[in-house]
């Protein structure tokens, strides 16, 4: 009893000191001085490392999702003679929950685990320390451009899902299950609002692409300098983003489309 | 701007009282060492006696738990994060695995701290960088990949990088550990030659007893937890100390311990006692 009761506290102590660090990092990637030379150069590669890079795994499974929710919706409403509403159906669902969230996990398995295992191994092979010893802060050089990277290439990768999704669901909803174009079209045309649906799409991607980014960065900074450790790290950032990306989206989701 | 000398204090770094701990473990016990400006120093002794985490905590890469560390008369514990990298700008450290930056080439690995720090037209980095690397014998090479390179070649281009902004303190972390008798050999001599050639303050970590007092004019010998002899090299050589004999004579037996602490053996084997066995025995 007693054995557990200190294995609780230990583990307590541990997650509430890793939340501190975390936070510190964050804080202070955040709030230091921007580098005006260098940091657009930087934050362009890291936007084309952690978006371009991504683009085929967001497009091919934007495609495919499209395709299955078209598939699924016109099953279900066709029994009920609504299968007009497809439209309303699959942008409504990829706007606001699919395409900001699963772009997110694709996001955080593919650019986040790659960042947290760039990162790790520069510290293994001391780059990060040699780095400070040159005078150059690593959490300006390498943490700060991957942070913002990660939260200007989400949005844009959710908007890419979002158009290949709603594509793939057109091929299968009208050419396939022949649902009438027009009113596929005016339907979602009818139902989408902008700032509901859109913006609000586009704010979730924003708070997940900086909370993956965030965790991805963090776990590279704080993994510990061995092989295991390497791997260890890149496997809490998938595990850790994916949990966080789903609290967050439930959360995100009360806030912005809550009853009442 | 450079360490101060108004005080024209020969010491570049004095460490003073200086204590530090990893977990249960001490590293150091009231440790003081001075080192001096323009002088090769060496700080020498067993593998894990904390010679790595000195240099460390000098970079204040480790805060140490007690005690100052003065660089060109600051202490470096009190400077806040900014002063600290405005410190380390006047500070080359050479690392134990070159620690190039791998997705640079090395041109742009010995150009990379000209870049961040100054705002030189790219013609002079250009000069700069292989000027650098003509001194390093590596001026060929500066167009490949750090990954490409031997361990040896990958410090001495690590070695341009670190003096490309003309330090005034360049640290060396176990400079000749895996290389063979001739890269050793060509690393000892840029050592010496460059110490002169720019007027710097070096401090070499090695073990590496004979080419480390060739290069050294000044050497600290530290173990359990405290320096145990220091002096110039024929002092040190010349040591009465058991302890310094037997590291400075590779000796197997002496006073440094070649088993890490630990139990009584036979109780970790749960051995029986000898005399019980040995009663057994007869009685059979």
């Amino acid at each position: 009893m007693l054995n557990f009761l200190q294995r609780l506290g230990a583990t307590t102590l541990e997650i509430i000191s890793v939340l501190g660090r975390a936070s510190i990092f964050w804080w202070r990637v955040i709030v230091s001085v921007p580098d005006w030379r260098n940091g657009p150069n930087l934050l362009i590669r890291q936007i084309y490392f952690v978006g371009v890079y991504s683009l085929v795994i967001i497009i091919v499974s934007g495609l495919f999702i499209g395709m299955v929710l078209a598939l699924q919706g016109y099953t279900v409403l066709v029994r009920f003679g609504a299968d007009q509403a497809l439209g309303e159906l699959v942008s409504l669902s990829l706007l606001r929950e699919l395409g900001p969230v699963v772009a997110a996990l694709l996001f955080a398995g593919r650019a986040g685990s790659a960042l947290t295992a760039e990162i790790a191994l520069m510290k293994v092979n001391d780059q990060l320390a040699a780095m400070e010893m040159i005078g150059v802060d690593p959490l300006k050089r390498i943490a700060r451009p991957r942070l913002w990277a990660g939260m200007i290439a989400m949005p844009l990768l959710a908007l890419i899902f979002n158009t290949v999704a709603i594509w793939g669901a057109v091929v299968v909803g009208v050419y396939w299950l022949h649902v009438d174009s027009g009113s596929f079209w005016a339907n979602m045309q009818h139902s989408v609002e902008f700032n509901e649906d859109v913006l609000n799409g586009l704010i979730k991607s924003v708070i997940f692409g900086a909370v993956a980014s965030w965790i991805a960065v963090f776990q590279g900074y704080d993994a510990v300098p061995t092989s295991e450790g390497i791997s260890a790290a890149t496997t809490r950032t998938v595990v850790y983003s994916s949990l966080a990306i789903l609290a967050m989206d439930f959360l995100l989701t009360a806030i912005m489309f809550g009853v009442g | 701007m450079p360490f101060q000398h108004i005080d024209m204090n020969p010491h570049l770094i004095e460490v003073r009282h200086l204590s530090f701990n990893r977990g249960t473990h001490c590293v150091f016990n009231d440790v003081d060492i001075d080192i001096v400006r323009g002088k090769i120093t060496a700080i020498m002794g067993p593998s894990g006696s904390g010679k790595t985490t000195l240099l460390r905590l000098i970079g204040r890469q480790l805060v140490a738990d007690k005690g100052a560390i003065h660089l060109g008369g600051k202490d470096i514990l009190t400077l806040n994060r900014k002063e600290l990298f405005e410190v380390r700008r006047k500070i080359g450290m050479l690392f134990q695995s070159g620690a190039l930056f791998t997705d640079l080439t090395i041109y742009e690995n010995v150009a990379f701290p000209l870049r961040v720090h100054t705002k030189l037209s790219e013609t002079m980095i250009h000069d700069l960088v292989l000027m650098k690397l003509q001194a390093v014998g590596l001026r060929g090479a500066c167009d490949l990949m750090p990954r490409e390179l031997s361990g040896g070649m990958a410090r001495r281009v690590a070695l341009a990088r670190a003096v490309v902004l003309d330090p005034e303190l360049i640290m060396y972390d176990e400079p000749f550990t895996g290389q063979d008798p001739i890269s050793k050999g060509i690393l000892a001599q840029l050592i010496r030659s460059l110490n002169s050639a720019l007027n710097l303050t070096s401090i070499v970590v090695s073990h590496d007893v004979q080419l480390t007092a060739n290069i050294a004019d000044y050497i600290y010998v530290i173990a359990d937890a405290k320096v145990i002899a220091h002096g110039t090299p024929d002092d040190v050589m010349n040591s009465n100390d058991a302890r310094v004999r037997q590291f400075i004579h590779g000796l197997a037996d002496g006073p440094v311990p070649f088993n890490y602490p630990a139990p009584n053996y036979s109780q970790d084997l749960q051995l029986e006692p000898v005399v019980k066995f040995a009663q057994e025995s007869v009685s059979c």
